[in-house]
């Protein structure tokens, strides 16, 4: 049985070096300069890049990030300041729920709000979608990294004569910035590769665009149209654009453990 | 002058209530996501009712839509993904806790938590240039070869299938399943295997006497949360599971999933009926998932009290 169950878990670890491996052999030999500065060309002609999708993911991250992450960061401050009452079970308990909702409905409600009313699609109905996904989240990380501040620090600073609110701000969660950083660098890293709420919000745009209130491309759109598309030319170009992608969520991935270790040494 | 201590006082409670309000916009959330579903999908469900949950019309020229096909293909396709990932998950979770060398331990767990910062795209074109391929050669001539006779096999193999969708969906769930049944064992204390250890039992029967029925409702927890994850995702299984109205035992035969029809046709809805037969598709998904994860959170709550469980991907 131990072999057994050996030999079951390196199955699963091979299943992702085999994605990751798939990814650089038929990714990398489209990359080259081109591919990160310029925008895609009409399907036939090859060459062009995905410069459009690069900034776009940039933008709809950044701006989902902006609206996010204070109220997911300010959420899990209360769930762990104030959290042990009848509404920090309520909103714990709502939090996680909604960490395992469908993104798709997400982009439903995204759509309600922002391209129903005003009748196109756009980069900003995107970004919201993207947001709420990120909410619960960061809320929960938050909590918990918060929850790890040890209790004498913030009974020295009462003690000082430090009002609650400065104790909390100054003292825990400044302790704590290194975790809540990371939670953030996860969400982000998690939004950055989603693409089913944008499907009916940010749409997707074959030119390069920074307005937030036009349809605008992401990397994650832009493999799923062309890794569904016809062309062999498109498929070459979502297999690279899938290894970028992955590259940017890692790199992000990486960053967020790096903000840890640098804080707390090695965690578990 | 006033007394320090009184706008102490004053600063404090404005405080807690700024993070009051943040903490509501969870709540808020939750009934905003339900408000727009349900006020949407309403028209659909005065028109259709319960047929709407049990035939398989979908037909936007004359207007009838029945959703039984999707809700069955959700169902499937998450099953089938639980079969297979099951025993990888737990097998993951039980060798990281009880059985891999320390040095090990790290590596392969991050390596695991890996799969799981994989955006779904990306295992979506995956499973069209790589998995459907390979299941074409090497998995389903076999299959059909010894079990070709049951219900479960019939019919052509094109590729975008039942079991292209379950497959890519169960090594999609795998990381969350490990990573929750992970927490869940390294929340059984230490006493339950030394005692069985004491009593003569093997390490693995230490296991399997000691620590898995410790643990079990978590465990159990962890996979109906897996099962919530299945059933919502959306952009892998929408490219490979064939996106047919057709209600079909065959895992060889095309399926549709709940999600995967709203991600294909929501963008060309263009009558209110339309629209509104998959804002309801998306009301059933939602009530579905939400269930579906209480359910898992309340199992898990019990073994590993208050751990934010899979919320830490990476």
């Amino acid at each position: 049985m131990t072999a057994l169950v050996v030999i079951l878990s390196f199955t699963a670890v091979l299943a992702l070096v085999l994605i990751l491996g798939n990814l650089i052999v038929k990714g990398a030999s489209s990359i080259d300069w081109a591919f990160f500065t310029k925008s895609p060309v009409p399907a036939g002609q090859s060459g062009g890049g995905v410069a459009n999708a690069i900034v776009g993911t940039a933008i709809i991250v950044g701006v989902a990030a902006l609206i996010g992450v204070p109220i997911g960061v300010g959420a899990g401050m209360y769930l762990a300041e104030y959290g042990s009452g009848r509404l920090g079970f309520l909103v714990r308990f709502i939090a996680d729920v909604l960490n395992g909702t469908p993104s798709i409905v997400v982009g439903i409600v995204g759509w309600t709000f922002i391209v129903k009313p005003t009748g196109h699609f756009s980069a900003l109905a995107g970004s919201v979608a993207l947001a709420i996904l990120m909410i619960p989240m960061l809320a929960r990380t938050t909590e918990e990294m918060v929850r790890l501040v040890p209790n004498s620090l913030r009974e020295a600073a009462l003690a000082l004569g430090y009002p609650r609110w400065r104790t909390s701000l100054k003292v825990v969660a400044r302790t704590a910035m290194g975790g809540i950083v990371t939670g953030c660098l996860v969400g982000i890293a998690r939004i950055a590769g989603e693409t089913a709420p944008l499907l009916f919000t940010a749409l997707g745009n074959l030119n390069f665009t920074v307005n937030v209130n036009q349809p605008m491309q992401t990397l994650s759109l832009q493999i799923y149209v062309y890794a569904t598309g016809p062309f062999d030319e498109w498929h070459r170009i979502a297999w690279a654009s899938a290894l970028v992608l992955m590259g940017l969520v890692l790199i992000i991935s990486l960053a967020a453990r790096w903000v840890t270790r640098q804080r707390y040494g090695s965690i578990r | 002058m006033t007394s320090p201590l009184l706008g102490r006082d004053r600063s404090d409670r404005i405080y807690r209530q700024v993070l009051t309000g943040f903490a509501l916009a969870l709540p808020l959330l939750i009934v905003i996501i339900l408000g727009v579903l349900f006020t949407n999908a309403w028209p659909a469900v005065k028109r259709f009712g319960a047929s709407f949950l049990v035939t398989s019309t979908w037909d936007p020229v004359s207007e009838v839509y029945g959703a039984a096909p999707m809700i069955f293909g959700t169902l499937a396709s998450s099953l089938l993904a639980l079969l297979i990932a099951v025993p990888l998950a737990l097998s993951v979770a039980i060798f990281l806790t009880e059985f891999a060398p320390r040095r090990l331990r790290q590596p392969v767990a991050f390596l695991v938590e890996l799969l799981a910062a994989i955006p779904s795209v990306v295992y979506g074109m995956w499973g069209i240039f790589v998995l459907i391929p390979f299941l074409r050669s090497y998995v389903v001539p076999p299959l059909k070869a010894v079990f070709g006779w049951t219900p479960f096999l019939q019919g052509v193999f094109y590729g975008n299938s039942l079991l292209a969708g379950g497959v890519i969906l169960a090594i999609m769930i795998v990381p969350y399943i490990a990573a929750v049944s992970r927490e869940v064992l390294l929340a059984v204390p230490t006493s339950q295997r030394e005692a069985a250890l004491a009593m003569g039992a093997t390490r693995w029967e230490a296991v399997r006497s000691a620590v898995l029925p410790y643990g079990r409702a978590g465990l159990i927890g962890a996979i109906i949360l897996g099962l919530g994850r299945a059933l919502g995702e959306t952009m892998a299984v929408t490219m490979v599971i064939g996106n047919r109205h057709d209600i079909s035992v065959s895992l060889l035969q095309p399926a549709y999933t709940m999600a995967a029809a709203i991600a294909n046709e929501f963008s060309e809805a263009t009558t209110a009926t339309y629209q509104s037969a998959l804002m309801e598709v998306g009301l059933i998904l939602f009530v579905l998932t939400v269930a579906v994860n209480a359910i898992a959170r309340i199992l898990i709550w019990r073994v590993a009290r208050g751990v934010a469980v899979g919320s830490r991907a990476l």
